[in-house]
């Protein structure tokens, strides 16, 4: 993953002329915070405090992920996304890549069938998630025979 | 995992938009 990636650090001891610079144009409060940027260097994610190794790797690849999708480059995030739900399923990171795993699909087809799927994946797992209650938006309407219910005369 | 991590965040900034690659950048405390 980091072929995908250049990579700087700044240790805000050693490097308090950078730090002021960039830890203002980014707007960091706290360390660790890690900022992905995009390559214009706009800010596509963020991770801020320590994680563990898988979890980390999960954000990276969130923030590849999201960087691809503010470039539109939908086809690729969905990839990216996804990617990040079968690597990582147990992560935090996980629900909300597949949930913008079907918002970038949608993207890429204007298929509203894509977002109906993606709510139907959050009803196998995730179901605790923010991410699920922000999809359970576009589940699709139960069918109704338009009989059962109906009041007797 | 291994990441390189430089220190001159003005030509990894310069290479990434030359390049059209991501960056990470790590604000970090931890002593070196």
């Amino acid at each position: 993953m980091t072929e995908n990636f250049l990579a700087a650090r700044i240790n805000v001891r050693e490097q308090p002329d950078e730090w002021r610079r960039f830890g203002e144009r980014y707007g960091v409060q706290w360390t660790p915070t890690i900022v992905i940027l995009d390559p214009s260097g706009t800010e596509r994610h963020r991770i801020e405090g320590f994680l563990p190794a898988d979890d980390f790797l999960a954000q990276l690849a969130l923030g590849l992920a999201h960087s691809a999708f503010a470039r539109q480059q939908f086809g690729e995030a969905e990839r990216r996304f996804r990617e990040v739900v079968e690597r990582f399923p147990g992560s935090d990171a996980a629900p909300e890549a597949l949930y913008w795993a079907g918002v970038a699909r949608y993207k890429a087809t204007n298929d509203p069938s894509a977002l109906e799927q993606t709510a139907q994946a959050f009803a196998q797992r995730y179901q605790d998630s923010s991410w699920a209650k922000k999809a359970s938006v576009w589940r699709k309407p139960p069918q109704t025979s338009g009989v059962e219910g109906r009041p007797r005369a | 995992m291994a990441i390189a991590w430089r220190r001159d965040v003005d030509a990894v900034l310069s290479e990434a938009k030359a390049q059209g690659r991501n960056v990470l950048l790590d604000f970090s405390a931890a002593p070196t």
